[in-house]
């Protein structure tokens, strides 16, 4: 009979299509760890042996001028670049130079584009609906009822976001930050340990910046979140630690007024402000 | 059940109760009605109609993969025209032994060529069942081998309407050639009996009719299932921002290929239907303009709605009827017009103008309250 039911649970039917996820263990503290991490590209080093940890459910801001190598970093983490020498653990489980891309992101890293890309003639809910973590091959996708289930988590996520009255829009017609937010939310229904978020508040009026402000520190504790952003207004609202990126390796690193005031912070970015 | 779901769903009901409506007015108007009345609908009409019906499947089959996966095949005539081989050859085998020729098994064309046996792939065309289940796999397995390659490949856009362009353009110089046991640039005709029913008659036109009705009915409500379903939204999805999809989890070529197939299918049928209420099939029917026709339809009655391509499929060759009994040399020039208009007017087609008026209506209502 429970064989039966389980049969019945059309999702669970083949196990082996169902993601393994062994679990992050993060018991030593850090959920991600990065370690002498080195990548040239064509002769231009673009990270020199850089170290970073962030600890689970961290919010860390990263800062740095144009051609720090933030974006560099973010590709390496995802696995998109390999480096050329150094480490990258996931916990203290899983090596994330030995996995694939879409491994990563099934191990449960997200990650923001800075341009948001949501499907604009789904609605605000279907788009939530798609990017939920499930089996998505092709029968369980074809057969796939909505259930109350299903519906709570999205409407979990809608609340999250602040679009739960928009949730029968089509996405085509949001703003700009509503569609930033949207974005977020896709990531959040995929249920990640730690998000990538790249510039997130470029292009956003003010009220939207505080808006999205609440939503990231509002995350962090759940998830850990690492968030790329040149707007220093918006990292001095949300950032608990900060770090700062210069020609690919870590110049300074701890609490916003603690590196606003390191002179060396001051001569290479901080400096074109004061 | 996930194939059901559409019959609670008010467009489908209205759908599907139109077209039953007309079925049951067709056929009554036909058999009740006296020969001498106005309002009496001849053989030739209802003839007429079946034609449009399973144009109508082959126009909704066309609408799948282009309004929903966003696909622009211009290669379904291919598709359509091989499920209408694979019924025109059952046709020649019914024929037996009054062929002119008098052969009891070879068709008239094969006795002409000198051969003295049905080629291999000629097997099992007597038989009805085998028929059937050659209608739908003979498109689909051409829709799958060549869907894997492209899909696979990441062929898409442009590049994937030449390709099927080519593909059938392809088939249709391969169907002229007489040695491939088809029958050449004639194809098959002079056909006589189906299933034992005398295709000339009155009464197997008007069953003939109501079948085409019901398979159109039953292949949207199939399509309407399809779309609906959360694979359907992966559909969109894909057509919208196909990278964004793949980075999601889903496998898109997957998607794309296995729906590329059932619209291949559902084009077969439509061919299968087409043939024995035409009475010949010939290699014309593989030409390219035929299938960027069949997307004109899809156009004009409005993509990505299933309703808009029946709809197209039906007022552009009921037009096309008119206009080549009225004017033949003008039809090209009316087509070539109407599609002018409707781009430049009604760009998401009638079912675009349809949609419009419900919306200012709601609207409308909206306002007072």
């Amino acid at each position: 009979m429970k064989l039966l039911k389980e049969m019945a649970n059309r999702d669970r039917v083949f196990e082996f299509l169902v993601p393994q996820q062994s679990p992050v263990d993060v018991r030593h503290g850090p959920i991600l760890y990065l370690e002498d991490v080195s990548v040239s590209f064509d002769g231009f080093q673009a990270i020199n042996k850089l170290n970073l940890t962030i600890d689970d459910g961290e919010l860390r801001c990263i800062i740095g001028p144009n051609g720090a190598g933030k974006t560099t970093m973010m590709d390496i983490i995802t696995g998109k670049t390999r480096p050329d020498a150094g480490s990258v653990w996931f916990g203290s489980r899983h090596n994330l130079l030995e996995k694939s891309e879409p491994e990563i992101a099934s191990l449960g890293i997200g990650r923001k584009f800075q341009k948001p890309t949501v499907f604009e003639a789904l609605t605000v809910f279907q788009n939530l609906e798609l990017a939920r973590a499930t089996n998505k091959s092709l029968l369980p996708t074809l057969l796939e009822q909505m259930n109350g289930d299903i519906r709570a988590q999205i409407e979990e996520v809608l609340e999250l976001i602040g679009l739960k009255e928009l949730h029968r829009q089509e996405a085509g017609i949001l703003s700009h930050g509503q569609k930033q937010w949207l974005e977020i939310g896709m990531l959040l229904m995929q249920r990640p340990r730690l998000l990538l978020v790249d510039e997130p508040v470029a292009g956003m009026t003010e009220q939207e910046m505080e808006r999205t402000a609440e939503l990231l520190t509002g995350l962090a504790g759940k998830q850990s979140v690492v968030v790329v952003e040149h707007d220093m207004g918006f990292v001095r609202s949300i950032a608990r630690q900060v770090t700062v990126l210069h020609q690919g390796s870590v110049l300074a690193e701890g609490s916003m007024d603690e590196v606003s005031n390191n002179p060396k912070v001051i001569e290479v970015y901080l400096g074109e402000e004061a | 059940m996930w194939l059901t779901q559409p019959l609670y769903e008010r467009s489908t009901r209205i759908f599907l109760g139109v077209l039953l409506l007309a079925m049951i007015l067709v056929t009554l108007l036909h058999l009740a009605v006296p020969a001498d009345h106005p309002l009496y609908v001849s053989a030739y009409t209802v003839n007429l109609f079946g034609k449009y019906l399973s144009y109508a499947l082959l126009a909704v089959a066309v609408d799948l993969v282009w309004g929903y996966l966003g696909i622009l095949s211009l290669g379904h005539g291919a598709f359509f025209a091989l499920g209408g081989y694979v019924m025109g050859m059952y046709l020649m085998r019914q024929i037996g032994d009054r062929g002119v020729y008098g052969h009891p098994e070879l068709p008239d064309f094969m006795v002409f060529l000198n051969w003295d046996a049905l080629p291999w792939y000629w097997l099992g065309s007597d038989s009805f069942l085998f028929t059937a289940l050659m209608v739908m796999l003979v498109p689909g397995v051409l829709a799958f081998a060549f869907g894997y390659l492209a899909f696979r490949s990441r062929v898409t856009g442009v590049y994937l309407s030449i390709m099927t362009q080519a593909l059938t353009f392809a088939l249709m110089l391969a169907f002229y050639r007489n040695e491939m046991g088809f029958g050449g640039s004639d194809g098959m005709t002079n056909f006589r009996d189906i299933l034992g029913f005398d295709l000339r008659t009155d009464e197997t036109r008007l069953a003939l009719f109501l079948i085409s009705g019901v398979a159109l009915a039953v292949g949207y409500v199939i399509c309407r299932a399809l779309v609906n379903s959360k694979l359907g939204r992966v559909c969109i999805a894909s057509r919208d921002a196909e990278a964004r999809t793949r980075f999601l989890g889903y496998r898109v070529e997957r998607v794309q290929l296995s729906v590329f197939v059932v619209s291949a299918m559902l084009a077969g049928v439509a061919g299968a239907l087409y043939v024995p209420q035409v009475g010949i099939i010939n290699p014309s029917e593989f030409a390219p303009l035929f299938s960027i026709e069949i997307v004109l339809w899809v156009a004009l009655g409005g993509r990505a709605t299933l309703y808009g391509a029946v709809i197209g499929a039906l007022l552009v060759n009921y037009a096309k009827t008119y206009f080549t009994g009225v004017m033949p040399d003008a039809w090209l020039f009316a087509l070539g017009g109407l599609f002018v208009l409707v781009t430049v007017f009604l760009p998401k087609g009638i079912a675009g103008l349809l949609k419009q008026r419900k919306q200012a209506k709601e609207k409308e209502e909206e306002v007072p309250a």
